[in-house]
């Protein structure tokens, strides 16, 4: 279970999407996202969704860790579909009516569509940012976006320390966990059986190890980064350079281009086919 | 050549509190503990479980200073804060376990991270890295990230995070017990190889005797003391000492002292394997013929 998480990883590639630059790349992701939600009618979802679908081709990005990074958040896109098939009224008759307390109308349905597939091209378009941007290019390009901040006694560098290691350590904490878990099913105990409240007051032989041993690690990381002349932001320089060039700006524009058109398309074609209103 | 480290009369207490933090007594770890490593030396110290041997290693950085005593690296004063970080350049650290000190999700970034706090410049940070890299030869993992290494490969690469800093001496604080003997071995030809072919000196914190056995000196530390100084010959034939201290002898010693304890007359300093070997063959050769 703890392996299927592929939200946050990252695949090396050379393609165009790879060389773009992570600060452009974060605020267009912003974009998407902003565009997304703009999107008020089918028309528009699909003109992002083709858009999205593009992207991937150009990152080489395999079809198989899309649908991989979807599995997670199968339940909340179904608990979505499931309220708005429930709870929207439509004007016309409903399609079906059990005693008046279950109703699902027309509309119900096409909302019910319509929010899961802006859930999925949500979690998928967002994916393709961490799956074309190593972690490293990641924090250091937050780190530079949010530098004016740093006027405001913000702890910027502190902030993407932090992630740098909280991403090193993610794979070994995991990895560690699974130890545990094997170690406390050899002393017997019962992880895998039992109501939810059970199976949580299961867990804690496993979380207090495991917390342990983190605070053991953080303790050692940190003099590892004392002996190696760390002292906070001040002064540091980097071995990776962001460079940002005449295909970063293209790329906004075509962006900016797009968006302009799906706002068009929103004025123009307000409703097409359904009578779904803004969000 | 100088000293590039040297420790004077150090000693080191920790206190010992109980339920409600007081002070109840002190655990002297380290009394009166005086030691100096000449440019370029290999030195192994020995010493069993809480001897103070990891404690007298994080002395040699300014990790911990001494409540009474001193150290001086190359000249610089352990306890003058305002050249920390020229004391941490010149004398590097490499810690047990291998995770732990990697920064950094690739490994060239790991290998760049002591440059980057420094603030060398990009180009020669890269410069710097790729040659450190080359050095333990794990330049053709610079792209990999740490967990798809093995236990020996991240170890060479929290070494060459520490080398990329050029220091002169690298203190280890037991670089291989967690790893399996493949990444034992290769982590001693590294060590080997840094002293031998780059010239930095090498403190080497153990407990595996087959280690400190390759070194041009050995110290043994027991109870925060120095228990004996000299070279690994005249170490290890003291089998009864070393014994005594809880540790363990080479297993080619312990051959030659089972031999010579049932009466044979052997020479009992023949630590490597090749002239134990040699030795063997030729007094068994020499029994066919008469």
């Amino acid at each position: 279970m703890l392996k299927d998480i592929t939200i946050g990883q990252f695949f090396p590639g050379n393609s165009l999407i790879h060389r773009l630059d992570s600060r452009f790349k974060i605020i267009m992701d912003i974009a998407y996202v902003v565009m997304l939600f703009t999107a008020s009618n089918y028309l528009g979802l699909i003109a992002v969704g083709l858009f999205m679908i593009l992207l991937y081709i150009m990152s080489g990005v395999g079809l198989r860790l899309v649908l991989k990074s979807l599995r997670p958040i199968m339940p909340l896109i179904a608990i979505t579909c499931i309220l708005n098939l429930f709870f929207i009224r439509g004007s016309g008759e409903p399609l079906l009516n059990i005693g008046g307390v279950i109703m699902i109308y027309p509309e119900g349905i096409t909302t019910s569509i319509f929010m899961a597939v802006r859930i999925m091209f949500l979690i998928i378009g967002m994916s393709l940012l961490t799956y074309t941007t190593s972690p490293i290019e990641l924090t250091d390009a937050i780190e530079r976006l949010l530098s004016p901040l740093k006027k405001l006694h913000f702890p910027v560098h502190e902030l993407a320390m932090m992630m740098t290691i909280a991403l090193r350590f993610i794979p070994t904490l995991i990895e560690e966990t699974d130890k545990i878990m094997s170690a406390q099913k050899a002393r017997g105990a019962n992880l895998d059986t039992g109501g939810l409240i059970k199976k949580a007051k299961a867990l804690i032989p496993v979380m207090i190890p495991l917390f342990v041993s983190a605070f053991k690690r953080a303790n050692e990381l940190a003099l590892a980064m004392e002996c190696r002349c760390y002292r906070g932001g001040e002064g540091r320089t980097r071995m990776k350079q962001l460079h940002s060039g005449l295909k970063d700006y293209i790329a906004l524009a075509v962006m900016a281009v797009f968006f302009a058109e799906l706002i068009l398309l929103n004025i123009y074609i307000p409703y097409l086919g359904i009578p779904y209103m803004v969000p | 050549m100088g000293d590039i480290i040297k420790a004077e009369n150090i000693i080191f207490e920790y206190p010992v509190l109980d339920e409600d933090g007081n002070e109840v007594s002190r655990t002297r770890v380290l009394d009166d503990v005086s030691l100096c490593v000449p440019e370029g030396q290999f030195l192994a110290v020995l010493g069993h479980n809480g001897s103070g041997k990891s404690t007298l290693a994080k002395h040699f950085n300014g990790i911990l200073l001494p409540m009474s005593g001193s150290v001086t690296v190359d000249g610089m004063d352990t306890k003058d804060e305002s050249r920390i970080y020229d004391i941490r350049q010149t004398v590097g650290m490499v810690f047990q376990n291998p995770d732990n000190q990697i920064v950094a999700t690739i490994v060239e970034e790991d290998a760049a991270f002591a440059l980057e706090n420094l603030g060398v410049e990009p180009k020669e940070i890269r410069r710097r890295v790729d040659e450190a890299l080359k050095t333990v030869d794990m330049y053709e993992y610079r792209e990999h990230s740490p967990h798809q290494l093995s236990g020996g490969q991240k170890q060479r690469v929290a070494i060459a995070g520490i080398i990329a800093m050029r220091p002169r001496c690298i203190v280890m604080d037991e670089p291989t017990a967690m790893l399996d003997p493949k990444g034992r071995k290769e982590i001693m030809k590294t060590i080997k190889l840094l002293n031998r072919e780059h010239g930095i000196t090498v403190v080497l914190i153990t407990h595996y005797m087959e280690e400190a056995a390759q070194a041009d000196r050995v110290v043994v530390i027991d109870k925060g003391k120095i228990l004996l100084d000299d070279v690994p010959k005249k170490i290890f034939s003291q089998v009864e000492l070393l014994r005594s201290v809880g540790l363990d002898v080479p297993q080619t010693i312990e051959l030659m002292y089972e031999l010579k304890k049932s009466g044979l007359d052997v020479p009992d300093d023949l630590l490597y394997e090749e002239e134990c070997a040699e030795y063997l063959f030729d007094m068994l050769t020499a029994g066919d013929k008469k």
